[in-house]
């Protein structure tokens, strides 16, 4: 029987990544929001892999931080081990990432939800979204509760008619036992909504204690690096290690003699996986001539012997597992404890969302993270904070935040699944981003904290923290580029031990920085400059300066690109008016409704042509409506 | 596409006109124009001024005369796109206006796209409401035109080379973007040493290209197409008909195109180079013969034979002779002087060979359409060997590959300066992105494509 139940400003359906952070967004800006969440055991699982970050990844979760969002206060809490990746290559590319404890993980985030104030969380299955005149007004639960609301944000996962299959066997199920939400996606399908089918997968958990590690590698975590979250200074925490072991002809044979059991290739599934997320038989098919794959170890946390095995994600049978395990160095006696699956899921055609990831059609229903056909849970996450802030500020009748891809990873991320859409699982990568060097991980503060205090996400004190640095460091960039250093003994000789040429006349300190040898702390010594500024500040300098050829060109195509965004595309227009446009151009167009002349230019298909076609219609309309008003 | 950089193209109709117009437009017009101009005492100059004619020269970076001109600036707003505007008036012709176009691109300039000065016009406010539709369908027809001729081009083995130079490229950007993106896979790192031998090696052939454009080869031949049959026939006024210009003397006294008569037409976009020879005829005449001779000769080396014959006379026994002589060569047979009373029909001929026979009458022009048709199809669909095809190069080409030199001599000035391969990724990109035709394929598909196709990740 259905009953009202309540009613609240926002829903938001599913608790992981993505629904973590648009219900915290959302109670955070006051909004009276309820979490509906098939099982609370679940709030924040780490279905896949043990691990925060990652390259580009590790850019959204700082990212989610800087406008005020939790994955990374919540990694900072709970990791096992922590490294900062690609520290060799440009400082555009270091990418932190992190262990987890899993369990702690999920209770940490499981807390911090709870104890906040306009967010309540309760359990039970989303099943239908009820609209009024085109706009969401209520979710209707499975066991009849009916709660009203004005906003909705669909953080599903995979859940949506979820199948595992391993091997010959399959099961309706989500991950890790857990219910499939059978009925959301047939009222989705009601709504208008198209869907797609997926497919991903995860290797098998072994037990610790059935590893002989003096077979593997060890892969220690880093000693110095930053934590997550700008908000917090350096974490002193004893670490736990992972390990790498390979595998090697006589694994590629088991699963080259057994792929007619393998579903992927026997046709039993149905599913688009990612060529980014092959299983081990796929890797073993298609890169037939590499004699041997890398294996991860990593553990699931510290109070459990579970551990994740990178690289053999597989949907082989179990007895086919067991054997392809076994075979590997140090896993002779492995004891599989979960074994690997792959998993079918519906989730929806992201192109027919807004860049506010709000439906095109419907009103007030946003969906974020792997509903959206991403995968990931920093992609989620990133998606969840910008639908929480945007049902916010339809409630509160205000402008959407749309971010660009000049402006963060996330634009990039929603950009590519609303404008593109995505044929297999959508992962985040650097060479996804055009102005990468622009989008670094080390300034995602002075990038995007304002926009999250204005919105009232981002704290007060977070604020401030990045008003200070952006003062500082403009005020010490003025001071290098006007600290002149004359030649001398004591300068050359320095410089000579740095392999550096010797200075013959005097020359900025911004100048001599510029020089690939020189560092830093070169200057500081050689400036004699107090070394009062904060490791972050002179980073910040150091590639400020370092790099300011490529950072100005970047700069300058942004400028371009910015025009093009800025061009908006009212929404009542009528493509089949515009004469001179493509047959082919007016139906995509019209299918995907870019918001501005920059989407719709990206939009494959669409030729430079058109776009001129597009502006010279938009300045005639704005013309004769200027002319109208006269 | 960028809404306010300095564009160029030609504003005058291609062909050989007594005069063509370059135009620029934008904020770097004047600077240029300084870069390339002087003057009538041949000193540089660098200021002009406003609505004036500046007689004088352009000169290329090694100090080298392109042509004689004349060069007015347009200062900002008058100015047709309400952006400082400078034209340049040279001789027509293909190559002073190519070599002057090609230099106003690595001066910065941008080739326009089609209709773009009338649309900035417009979104200028320089034209009003009433020419908006107008406006968008210039745009529209003129890059379907455009189209048509890239994808043609598609075909050309200048577009193969780029299209190589350009799948380098992207292999070389995977290599270094796997080795970011997927850090802890066991894939060889990129090293900065073999960036820059790669890079090397597509700039080397980026310059190849652009010299053998420079040097004149690829303009100047064109398709060898020679015009042959009896005295009289109307090859003159084939050529003339082609040409729409009255060069060669026609009579109708046989034999008065004593020697080879030579002409660039431009069929919708290929440079077709006609060689129009004395009538083929064996005579006593000295001079005739000479011409007979020379025209035998030219036709071993042409890409393309029209071979004329008369409908209102009966075949002659030349005229077979001339169809079996060049029975394995590339020919196009004009039945010609339809507009008289028939003595032959097409089905006469098609006993005799096979080739293409069009109907034609140089008096009202039948048939004129279907021999352009034929040779743009010719050139098109690949039917003529690499040395034809290779000629077919347009500014397009020319703008990718100097932008594209550019961007990757700034990647080895970076890989010089110690520069981490992740930032001269930058300007390989932009080389990658710069050797791309106008339709605006994106990068990083591409990219990511090639990423998974040749690299085993996951986890």
């Amino acid at each position: 029987m259905e009953f009202l139940a309540g009613t609240y400003d926002i829903i938001v359906a599913g608790a992981g990544h993505a629904g973590c952070e648009a219900a915290l967004a959302a109670a955070r800006m006051g909004m009276k929001t309820l979490v509906v969440a098939h099982n609370l055991d679940a709030v924040a699982l780490m279905a896949c892999n043990p691990a925060i970050g990652g390259t580009s990844k590790g850019h959204l979760v700082r990212e989610v931080d800087a406008l005020g969002g939790e994955m990374g206060q919540n990694i900072d809490k709970t990791f096992i081990q922590i490294r900062m990746l690609n520290t060799g290559k440009g400082p555009a590319v270091h990418s932190l990432r992190a262990q987890a404890d899993k369990k702690r993980y999920q209770a940490e985030m499981k807390l911090t939800l709870e104890n906040q104030e306009n967010l309540m969380l309760c359990q039970g299955e989303v099943t239908e979204i009820r609209t009024r005149n085109g706009r969401v007004s209520a979710v209707k639960l499975d066991t009849g509760e009916i709660y009203q609301c004005r906003s909705v944000v669909l953080a599903t996962g995979v859940y949506m008619k979820s199948r595992i299959i391993i091997g010959e066997y399959s099961v309706n199920s989500g991950p890790n036992g857990l219910f499939p939400a059978n009925k959301l996606s047939e009222n989705l399908k009601d709504l208008g909504f198209r869907l797609q089918r997926f497919k991903t997968g995860t290797p098998a958990r072994v037990n610790r204690r059935s590893l002989d590690f003096s077979k593997m590698i060890i892969q220690p975590g880093d000693r110095a690096v930053p934590p997550f979250s700008f908000m917090n200074g350096p974490i002193e925490r004893e670490q736990v290690p992972c390990w790498l072991t390979y595998t090697n002809e006589r694994t590629h044979q088991i699963i080259r003699d057994n792929l007619h059991r393998s579903p992927l290739y026997s046709g039993r599934m149905e599913g688009v996986g990612a060529r980014y997320c092959p299983s081990i038989e796929d890797k073993v098919v298609r890169f037939h001539e590499k004699e041997s794959h890398q294996i991860f170890i990593e553990p699931e946390g510290l109070g459990t012997n579970e551990m994740y095995v990178q690289g053999l994600s597989s949907s082989l049978p179990v007895e086919i597992q067991m054997a392809v395990y076994h075979t590997i160095p140090g896993m002779e006696n492995v004891e599989i404890m979960r074994p690997a699956y792959a998993i079918e899921y519906d989730c929806i055609d992201s192109t027919q969302l807004k860049l506010s990831l709000e439906s095109r059609h419907i009103e007030g229903l946003f969906f974020a993270g792997q509903i959206n056909g991403s995968s990931g849970y920093e992609e989620a996450a990133a998606q969840g904070i910008i639908a929480g802030i945007n049902a916010v500020q339809l409630v509160r009748q205000e402008e959407p935040l749309i971010l660009d891809r000049s402006d963060a990873y996330i634009g990039v991320l929603i950009d590519d699944l609303v404008t593109k859409g995505t044929p297999e699982p959508y992962r985040m990568m650097t060479s996804r981003a055009e102005y990468r060097l622009l989008l670094r991980q080390d300034n995602a503060d002075m990038r995007l904290t304002e926009t999250g205090y204005r919105l009232g996400l981002a704290s007060e004190k977070r604020y401030r923290k990045v008003c200070t640095k952006l003062e500082t460091v403009q005020r010490e960039l003025e001071r290098l580029g006007s600290l002149t250093i004359s030649p001398s003994d004591r300068v050359n000789k320095y410089l000579k031990q740095k392999n550096s040429s010797a200075l013959k006349s005097g020359i900025s300190l911004a100048d001599l920085l510029k020089r690939p040898e020189i560092s830093f702390s070169d200057i500081i010594r050689l400036g004699e400059l107090e070394d009062e500024l904060k490791p972050e500040i002179q980073e910040q300098l150091e590639i400020q300066i370092k790099y300011e050829g490529y950072i100005s060109k970047q700069l300058r195509q942004v400028e371009q690109f910015k025009k093009m965004e800025k061009m908006r595309i009212p929404p009542d227009i009528d493509y089949r008016d515009i004469a001179g446009l493509k047959l082919e151009s007016v139906q995509k167009l019209k299918k995907l409704q870019p918001e501005n002349i920059g989407q719709a230019s990206r939009i494959s298909g669409v030729s430079p042509a058109d776009i001129s076609v597009l502006m010279v219609y938009l300045e005639k309309r704005r013309r004769e409506k200027k002319s109208d008003e006269a | 596409m960028a809404l306010d950089d300095t564009i160029a193209a030609l504003a005058t109709p291609p062909g050989e006109g007594g005069i063509s117009v370059i135009r620029l437009s934008g904020p770097e017009s004047l600077r240029i124009a300084g870069s390339l101009f002087i003057n009538g005492r041949k000193q540089k100059q660098k200021q002009f001024k406003d609505r004036y004619f500046h007689y004088g020269f352009i000169r290329d970076k090694e100090n080298n005369i392109v042509d004689e001109v004349l060069l007015v600036y347009m200062k900002a707003p008058r100015t047709y796109t309400r952006e400082d505007v400078v034209e340049i008036h040279c001789h027509g012709g293909m190559i002073p206006v190519r070599r002057i176009t090609e230099l106003v691109l690595e001066e910065g300039a941008r080739l326009a796209l089609p209709g773009e000065f009338t649309k900035r016009a417009f979104l200028n406010g320089r034209i009003d409401l009433a020419q908006a539709e107008a406006v968008m369908d210039l745009i529209s027809s003129k890059s379907e035109e455009a189209a048509r001729a890239s994808v043609g081009q598609m075909e050309g083995v200048l577009s193969e080379k780029i299209r190589t130079a350009r799948e380098d490229l992207l292999g070389l950007l995977a290599h270094i973007e796997v080795t970011v993106d997927y850090p802890e896979e066991d894939i060889e790192d990129m090293m900065a040493g073999r960036v820059k031998e790669r890079v090397n090696d597509i700039r080397r052939e980026c310059r190849m290209l652009l010299e053998s454009a420079h040097q004149g080869r690829l303009v100047r031949e064109g398709i060898k197409t020679v015009i042959i049959g009896k005295p009289n026939v109307g090859k003159s006024s084939l050529l003339n008909a082609l040409v729409r210009e009255n060069r060669a003397i026609v009579t109708d006294i046989p034999g008065t195109t004593r020697d080879v008569i030579e002409e660039y037409v431009n069929i919708r976009g290929v440079l077709v180079r006609i060689l129009d020879t004395a009538g083929i005829r064996e005579t006593m005449d000295q001079v005739e013969k000479i011409g007979v001779e020379r025209s035998k000769e030219l036709t071993r080396e042409a890409d393309l034979i029209l071979i004329l014959l008369d409908a209102s006379n009966p075949l002659e026994k030349e005229d077979r002779e001339i169809l079996d002589w060049l029975k394995d060569r590339k020919v196009l047979i004009l039945l010609n002087k339809t507009d008289r009373p028939p003595a032959v029909s097409e089905e006469d001929i098609r006993c005799i060979t096979d080739k293409r026979v069009i109907k034609t009458s140089m008096l009202d022009g039948t048939g004129l359409d279907q021999v352009e048709d034929f040779i743009y199809d010719l050139v098109y669909s690949g039917g003529l060997g690499s040395r034809s095809t290779v000629m077919i190069t347009n500014n397009r080409h020319k703008q990718a590959l100097i932008r594209a030199d550019q961007h990757l001599a700034e990647a080895l000035k970076a890989l010089d300066a110690s520069m981490p391969l992740d930032m001269v990724s930058i300007d390989i990109r932009n080389a990658w992105e710069a050797m791309g035709e106008i339709t605006g394929e994106s990068l990083t598909e591409n990219l990511v494509d090639r990423i998974f196709a040749e690299f085993c990740l996951g986890k």
